[in-house]
């Protein structure tokens, strides 16, 4: 306790020893007595939450199962919450524990300070090592998620490092303008669209563009997500594995109508795919000609510079590879 | 023994020392009270300066091309909220000292005055300046949180429009830049500026008049701010991404100017702290024995200093694109979308933890208090905070995860993010311990600080969600990371300050606050909170990207529940604003001068603190935890005439205090 009157000579005592001894074998043994009712408690809790987390809830975690990316997000995400609940769960247990033991209103003995009460080297060593080791296994267990499976469907840039294997590789050209999605097919005349259309058990390389601001291509169930930069391409990769439709939306505040700029997508059959690619390409043909010609990134809109975009109902292309307006600049 | 207190006395800086200065005045006040600045000078100041700025901007590029082209002349607007600034700092008396230096005149010593006027002027008693930021923090949080009620009352409905998307987006931006650059990074400068000096045992701040100038320049942000709305607002979110910003209207000019001053004010604030804490430090005050609090706060200066640099860089580059036609981040002319993200994180990064440190600090501090035992491994919270600190500054670029810059540095960033947690853990490590067969009181800053645990470990937990970067494909930009960072900010940080509150009000303004009121509002809050963003994390994982007006059907039941105890929890708040108002200006109840029973070198001082803090500069003899000791040393010698009953005649400002029983002991419950 605080004594102002004292000397200060009093001041450079030795720290002060542990409270007395006779309390001394008591408080052993009731600490060990601690100890073991603390881990009983956490390893039954978290084992059943973990169980139970995986039978009842692993199976349906987002984005679901329906392309290689999302299954492999989805797997991850599994596998970050079997570990994270038991290290939650130590921290709630312990917390609760303390509450209801360590509580003023039960009276127990006065807590003992001193040294004992400052620190301990096992504890303080065991908890560092402890987190290092789990948070190096995250890294590493992350970083191979992320190269194994191609980047894990998240936005690679216009030179991905992480390329699939497979020789047959679709590409679809996604372009984010203020504010709507639509879909370049290149394989099939460059046509222009605002389908997104993927065949099943193939992989897909999306290329993903803006003509004006930043946007962020998010096709949820297809565990795929890059951002739409001007001017640049970026690219990321995966491999549809259900049939099904899924949601797109845009993931980066990109102005006033961000809030409704999604569409929908579907996963075809690979034959159902090629016949409606060869029908849209024949009767996009006339536009397509009006398209500048297809390319990874285009030059950003002049227009969309002053949060304008081109209407549905008026012809927006010029042969220049420029949509939209031509450039002050160049023009 | 000698005490060791002849090498560290020097650290008291020569040239003023506080000692010199007469603890009694004669005259409290100099000149005429109202012609002296004060917040009505400021304002008018405020006002003459953005007519003067705007009819400049006018004068100067009226007749440019894409002045009269857009109808928008960008130069105006951003001359009249500089000039803006100018005129409110003018006002408040900030330019007065450095003006009369420069003319040779020597400016008149800061007087201490008694007058409530004193919280409407620049002062230098840094107890008046935390108070003012008290106040500060308080009205940017409920701006913020009016804003933020409004964007729960649109998400009601997944398609039915309370606002048009235009109002909607600019109330996003406006919750966002108030909470983040203002209600959160300002709390340093609430508690960081009133405690500090007590509790380094220094009289005095060393920079008074840089510590008042930040918060008046606060201020001045504060109202650019919230000039947006009328100047159409802005659409790109607190985050303001280029090119977005570049097409913006004429709000972003106030985004981009607010978030310059701003940052000039968190620069001079983190300096100031900083240059306290390392050379105001009382004789024997070594660094194993200042306050946990105080490290954090160092912590969060490295931070303020550094950091925020490179935002005033950025939004000076921002603004030179919108009004010069530079192209910093233009693509088509050179230059890079990405350059602002980079700045901007390469700031944001840091000032998460600018907001998370002291919020630790005050967990810390006040943890042994109510446990009545010493805090737990101390140099391993201390180690832990400078370790954020510095792996800060090295995470940015788990917010591009994305972006499609750098994909190969993804890994490295995923390391580098995940590494941050383990110093961040400690806090666990430390309170934990601290808990470890302790003798736990409820009282109300104690209930805050446990669910600031519970509530930052989830927001913790949920960032190593975050940083994976598989999974971050799917959360990336989503209600997850929504829900995540209000965790850590709201639920960490704001937690931790209105524990901190409850706790050195009673000494900052002498009155004790309403205990059951305050138990009140810790239950509502808690619960009401977790309500309003649990569902969060579920709403971001099946599919909910942030910022949206419109989402999907079968998601209308996780954000009505959001938005009907978002409600509750605003009105949880009133609970507070009820208490403070009641317990200290309508019924005021005298506070003890040491109500829990610290230690701490702050509550060992008379309420109200004197204007200079201490009689005579402390001898600090021990670090302030040594709680349960029977043999514990003293923490502090304040001196043969004890200022803790010095009782009257002895306290310059304000009555004196006479009922403090300089009993340090925990009230017997």
């Amino acid at each position: 306790m605080v004594d102002h009157k004292s000397t200060p000579e009093e001041a450079d005592a030795p720290e002060p020893s542990a409270p007395s001894t006779g309390e001394d074998g008591a408080s052993q043994a009731s600490e060990a007595h601690h100890w073991w009712r603390l881990i009983t408690i956490w390893l039954v809790v978290s084992v059943l939450a973990d169980v139970l987390f995986l039978a009842l809830v692993g199976p349906h975690v987002p984005p679901g199962r329906m392309t290689s990316t999302a299954q492999g997000a989805s797997f991850d995400f599994n596998v970050l919450i079997v570990m994270a609940l038991p290290v939650m769960i130590a921290i709630w247990v312990y917390m609760v524990y303390a509450i209801v033991t360590w509580r003023a209103s039960r009276g127990g003995p006065e807590p003992a300070g001193g040294a004992q009460a400052r620190g301990h080297f096992g504890i303080q060593a065991g908890w560092i090592g402890l987190t290092t080791v789990i948070v190096l296994f995250l890294a590493g267990f992350g970083t191979y998620e992320l190269v194994q499976p191609e980047g894990a469907g998240g936005g690679q840039g216009p030179n991905p490092i992480w390329t699939p294997t497979s020789h047959t590789v679709l590409q679809v050209q996604a372009i984010g303008q203020q504010w709507k999605w639509t879909y370049r097919y290149p394989s099939f005349g460059g046509f222009e669209t605002n389908q997104l259309v993927v065949p099943e058990n193939a992989t897909i390389a999306f290329h993903v563009t803006s003509l004006d601001v930043i946007h962020s291509f998010w096709a949820y169930q297809l565990g795929v997500k890059a951002d739409a930069n001007p001017g640049q391409d970026n690219v990321a990769y995966t491999t549809p594995k259900q049939l099904g439709t899924f949601i797109v939306r845009c993931a980066e505040l990109c102005g006033l109508w961000h809030g409704a700029m999604y569409n929908s997508g579907t996963v075809v059959t690979p034959a159902a795919f090629e016949s409606w690619a060869k029908t849209t390409e024949a009767q996009l043909a006339a536009n397509t000609k009006l398209l500048p010609p297809f390319s990874y990134s285009y030059v950003p809109d002049a227009n969309g510079a002053d949060g304008g975009y081109y209407p549905d109902n008026v012809d927006p292309y010029s042969t220049v590879e420029t949509y939209g307006a031509p450039q002050p600049a160049s023009g | 023994m000698a005490l060791d207190t002849t090498d560290t006395s020097s650290r008291e800086p020569s040239g003023f020392h506080p000692g010199q200065t007469p603890l009694r005045h004669p005259r409290t006040s100099v000149g005429s009270g109202w012609l002296r600045p004060h917040l009505g000078w400021a304002i008018v100041g405020a006002v003459v300066g953005y007519l003067f700025g705007h009819w400049l901007g006018n004068v100067i590029a009226g007749g440019y091309t894409v002045a009269q082209n857009s109808g928008t002349n960008n130069v105006a607007v951003v001359l009249g909220l500089a000039f803006l600034v100018v005129g409110w700092l003018t006002g408040i008396g900030a330019l007065n000292y450095p003006l009369l230096k420069l003319v040779g005149r020597e400016p008149a010593p800061a007087m201490p005055e008694t007058s409530w006027v004193r919280y409407f002027r620049m002062t230098e008693d840094h107890k008046v300046v935390g108070m003012q930021y008290t106040i500060g923090v308080l009205l940017f949080l409920f701006t913020g949180g009016l804003f933020a009620m409004a964007i729960r009352t649109e998400l009601l409905s997944p398609t039915n429009r309370i606002f048009g998307p235009g109002v909607y987006i600019a109330i996003v931006g406006e919750h966002g830049t108030i909470m983040m650059m203002m209600a959160s990074s300002v709390v340093v400068g609430t508690l960081g500026n009133w405690l500090v000096p007590l509790m380094i045992g220094s009289r005095r701040m060393a920079y008074p008049r840089v510590e008042a100038f930040s918060f008046w320049i606060f201020m001045s942000g504060y109202v650019v701010i919230l000039t947006a709305p009328f100047l159409g607002g802005f659409p790109t979110g607190w985050t303001g991404y280029a090119p977005l910003q570049t097409q913006a209207g004429a709000g972003m000019d106030a985004y981009l100017v607010g978030f310059a001053v701003i940052g000039i004010g968190m620069i001079a604030a983190g300096f100031n702290l900083a240059a306290t804490i390392i050379n105001y430090r009382a004789p024997g005050m070594t660094w194993s024995r200042v306050p946990i609090f105080v490290w954090s706060i160092l912590a969060t200066c490295a931070l303020l200093t550094l950091a925020t640099p490179t935002l005033v860089v950025a939004g000076l580059f921002g603004l030179l694109d919108r009004t010069a036609q530079t192209a910093f981040f233009v693509s088509e002319h050179g230059g890079s979308a990405f350059l602002w993200q980079n700045l901007f994180w390469f700031f944001g990064h840091p000032e998460v933890y600018i907001m998370a440190l002291p919020g630790f600090g005050i967990v810390m501090e006040i943890m042994p208090v109510f446990t009545r035992k010493p805090l737990f491994a101390y140099k391993v919270a201390a180690a832990g905070m400078i370790g954020v600190a510095l792996l800060s500054f090295f995470v940015w670029q788990h917010h591009l995860f994305q972006s499609g810059i750098n994909p190969d540095m993804r890994p490295l960033f995923m390391l580098t993010t995940e590494l941050i947690s383990i110093p961040t853990g400690f806090l666990f490590l430390v309170t934990l311990g601290t808990l470890w067969k302790a003798k736990i009181r409820f009282e109300p800053p104690m209930l805050f600080m446990l669910g600031m645990l519970f509530n930052f470990l989830i927001g913790g937990v949920t960032g190593v969600f975050l940083s994976d970067v598989p999974v971050n494909v799917t959360v990336h930009g989503s209600f997850f990371v929504l829900a995540h960072f209000h965790y850590t900010i709201m639920g960490g940080l704001i937690f931790a300050f209105f524990g901190g509150l409850y706790y050195w009000l009673p000494k900052m303004t002498g009155a004790t606050l309403n205990r059951s009121l305050s138990k009140w509002h810790f239950w509502t809050m808690f619960i009401f909170f977790n309500m309003t963003f649990f569902p969060l994390f579920f709403v971001g994982l099946l599919g909910q990207p942030r910022r949206v007006f419109e989402y999907a059907q079968n998601l209308q039941p996780w954000n009505d529940f959001s938005s009907i105890s978002a409600y509750l929890l605003g009105a949880s708040f009133f609970l507070f604003i009820c208490n403070f108002i009641w317990s200290i200006y309508i019924d005021p109840k005298r506070a003890p001068r040491n109500p829990w029973g610290s230690l701490g070198l702050e509550w060992q001082t008379p309420t109200p603190v004197p204007w200079f803090n201490f009689e005579r500069v402390p001898v600090v003899l021990a670090d302030p935890y040594h709680y349960g000791e029977q043999d514990a040393p003293p923490v502090a010698d304040l001196g043969e005439s004890e200022l803790v009953t010095a009782g009257a005649g002895r306290a310059v400002v304000g009555p004196p205090d006479g009922e403090g029983d300089g009993d340090p002991r925990p009230p017997t419950e």
